[in-house]
């Protein structure tokens, strides 16, 4: 059966569902590789008062860092820069891009090597840089492949999570001349000796930032692989590019985040590095970069900064424990989406990034089951933002302002017709009895087919009675 | 106005409650959680141990007696390593090792030191240098890590770029937690350096199908060795 899906206004989206769906590999590498990952979340975080107390901390960390969200941006730029960290402030993803292009020709740098970064996905910086004859490379071993593919990432933490082990050597084999090989190690092996050569070759650095520091001016990078390490080491000049809302207050309330952080994302007590850089490299120093540069990138986020109940998308640490938990996107896979960050962060979060209308069908692409919710160690309230969403699309409300730019996109004037003739009746009770008791009789002729709304369920009817004649049937039976 | 002031002036705008009351409204942050983890000297140790071992980080416990012949002969027995990178003779640890790079102890290593910026030499860093030794500042048993704080002695790419990386861990610098590191040796107030780093176990992934690989860009090994008092070096078994 193909579902109906014109009336939700996201054409694409189904479409690219629907695909995602007659695929069989893409559905098991999702199903094995998330079940996997479920699994390693619940056994670290099996003490669950512990757990329960560390989300309650890791939320406050987070909810107090927001309360105060330009006095911190303001210290963290006073703290880095007086400790030679050059602070840039971008308000959307162009400008960002063109910021990181200026610091490329300034320095005439040709090669760019990359730590992984979703906000440079976001602003689809290599795209940007590749047409200004920059190349960047992307040094994750993840990235690394999705780059390979030509693909984007399907998961914020794992990249290529949607590829098997046979997919992903024979990529390698046509685009790097390894061997076909299903020997992990082998590969691995193979992708470390392709990028150590162009670590040492590259001119500039750039990685994203898990959480900054205002108090000490301190990026903190959370990476197993070690790439992180040398694109923040090796090039003589590292571009640091983060959201505004990852700074946090105090150097300890790193601690709460980066325990669950790990642990939620992959099970892990902690990563391999936990990376924590406050200054360029120093005149006695024998390594590291000479200039540090750091791009705090708006993109949308200022503005969803605006209203208080939204802001609580902005306290996620991207673990990726929602969408590891999310049964629409183990079944549907990241590609899907459509967009830079996808399941149920994305879909909170997308709109304010590239367009309300632009990413129409996300708020109503889920079962509101609060998987995600339950399982975020910062506590958003996914389905809660969801539903909100929701509303806004179809918000009609003239009187009370609302942030959201497009919000009311989905309303028809079918829809504001039949609320306004609703308001109208409900004003007036004797018309609101005679058009019920119009509706009751007419009931027989009330169309079998709703158009989508019919396709799973069986057409809502008028009751026999209304429920002020049931009422009056009552007081007369006493 | 520039793009700082107009994003600024936006979450200024954006709270529309007082600020006061925002920050009255959010919940005070209890670190308890992680104050209350207290373990034993033993028990630390014990745990330091297991959380390495989970990751393929070895761990040797080492009595302070001649420890640096030991770990030179256990490195002997258990590596294929020529070339050796250690800190140099004026820092601490470069000084208990000077007698291995003299030749004292009867191993035909090659030993050199980082002694010039990397720029003069990064070809044979990463290409010719088989394992660095270097000292920590400190460990955390919790989550079976190391601190370091890189320094001019023991610059960042040491603990990084050789495939097998030789880390010292003082068993009297083990910590509980990484909050309590924090903590009890104040970083936020002292200031913190151009770069610290917790490490924990040897360079890892698993982007290819989950499946863990080690030394995918970093160390392919890490070998702690831990140093102990005599006393403690029954509960765990030291040689
Ligand atoms: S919304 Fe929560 S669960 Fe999802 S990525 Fe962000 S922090 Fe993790």
């Amino acid at each position: 059966m193909t579902l109906k899906t014109d009336h939700l206004a996201g054409g694409q989206f189904y479409i690219r569902v629907q695909d995602a769906l007659a695929n069989a590999p893409i559905r098991a590498n999702f199903r094995k590789a998330m079940d996997g990952l479920m699994h390693k979340r619940a056994t670290a975080l099996e003490d669950t008062q512990e757990r329960e107390s560390l989300r309650e901390l890791a939320a406050n960390v987070r909810l107090r860092a927001l309360a105060r969200l330009p006095e911190l941006l303001i210290q963290l730029e006073k703290k880095c820069q007086s400790q030679g960290i050059q602070v840039h402030w971008a308000q959307d993803a162009q400008q960002a891009c063109e910021q990181v292009l200026a610091i490329c020709q300034q320095r005439q740098a040709r090669t760019v090597i990359k730590g992984k970064s979703m906000v440079s996905e976001e602003m689809e910086l290599n795209h940007f840089l590749a047409e200004a004859g920059i190349e960047a490379l992307e040094s994750d071993l993840g990235e690394y492949i999705v780059q390979l593919a030509q693909e984007t990432p399907s998961h914020i933490i794992m990249p290529a999570i949607h590829k098997n082990t046979q997919q992903i050597s024979q990529l390698m084999h046509e685009k790097t001349g390894t061997q076909l090989s299903h020997d992990v190690a082998y590969l691995t092996e193979c992708a470390r000796q392709q990028l150590r050569e162009r670590f040492q070759q590259a001119d500039i650095g750039l990685s994203g930032v898990n959480f900054a520091v205002a108090e000490t001016g301190t990026l903190c990078l959370v990476e197993n692989e070690g790439n992180g390490r040398l694109t923040t080491s090796v090039p003589s000049c590292h571009i640091a590019v983060m959201g505004i809302e990852k700074v946090v207050e105090h150097l300890e309330d790193v601690t709460p985040l980066l325990s669950l952080l790990t642990r939620s994302a992959t099970g892990q007590a902690i990563t391999t590095y936990f990376n924590m850089i406050s200054r360029p490299r120093q005149p006695d120093e024998k390594d590291g970069p000479e200039v540090v540069h750091l791009i705090l990138v708006d993109n949308g986020r200022a503005h969803l900064y605006q209203d208080p109940e939204l802001r609580d998308t902005l306290r996620c640490i991207r673990c990726g424990a929602c969408m590891n938990h999310c049964p629409v996107y183990t079944r549907i896979g990241g590609h899907a989406y459509g967009t830079t960050y996808p399941g149920p962060i994305g879909k909170i979060l997308m709109p304010h990034l590239t367009g309300f209308a632009n990413n129409a069908a996300l708020p109503s692409a889920s079962t509101l089951c609060g998987a995600c919710a339950e399982v975020c160690p910062v506590k958003i309230p996914i389905p809660d933002i969801l539903v909100r969403l929701r509303r806004e699309a179809v918000n009609g409300d003239q009187i009370n302002p609302s942030v959201m730019a497009e919000k009311g996109f989905k309303r028809t004037w079918k829809e504001a017709l039949a609320w306004q003739l609703w308001a109208y009746l409900a004003q007036r009770p004797r018309l609101y009895q005679i058009a019920t008791k119009i509706a009751r009789l007419g009931h027989y002729w009330m169309p079998q087919s709703l158009g989508a709304w019919t396709q799973v369920r069986t057409a809502p009817r008028p009751a026999a009675k209304s429920l002020s004649q049931l009422r009056r049937d009552a007081e007369k039976s006493l | 106005m520039s793009a700082r002031d107009t994003i600024l002036q936006r979450l200024f705008d954006g709270r529309t409650e007082a600020l006061g009351e925002t920050q009255a409204q959010v919940p005070a942050s209890q670190f308890h959680v992680l104050a209350q983890v207290k373990m034993s000297l033993p028990a630390r140790l014990q745990a330091f141990q297991q959380a390495m071992a989970k990751v393929e980080g070895e761990v040797i416990v080492l009595t302070r007696a001649q420890w640096p012949q030991k770990m030179a002969a256990w490195l002997a027995d258990h590596t294929q390593a020529q070339r050796i990178l250690v800190p140099p003779a004026h820092h601490v640890l470069g000084q208990a090792l000077a007698p291995l790079w003299q030749g004292q102890w009867g191993h035909t290593w090659q030993v050199r030191t980082y002694d010039a910026p990397i720029e003069t030499w990064q070809a044979e860093l990463f290409n010719e240098v088989d394992l660095a030794i270097t000292s920590t500042r400190a460990g955390i048993a919790q989550t079976g890590s190391l601190v370091l704080w890189p320094t001019p002695e023991e610059p960042r790419l040491m603990s990084l770029v050789p495939p097998i990386h030789v880390a010292i861990l003082d068993s009297q610098r083990l910590y509980n937690t990484f909050y309590e590191v924090l903590q009890v040796e104040a970083w936020a107030q002292q200031g913190m350096p151009t770069n610290a780093l917790l490490i924990s176990g040897p360079s890892k992934t698993a982007d290819i199908e989950q499946t863990l690989a080690y030394g995918v860009h970093g160390p392919k090994r890490l070998i702690v060795f831990v140093l102990v008092d005599e006393e403690m070096a029954e509960v765990c078994d030291a040689p």
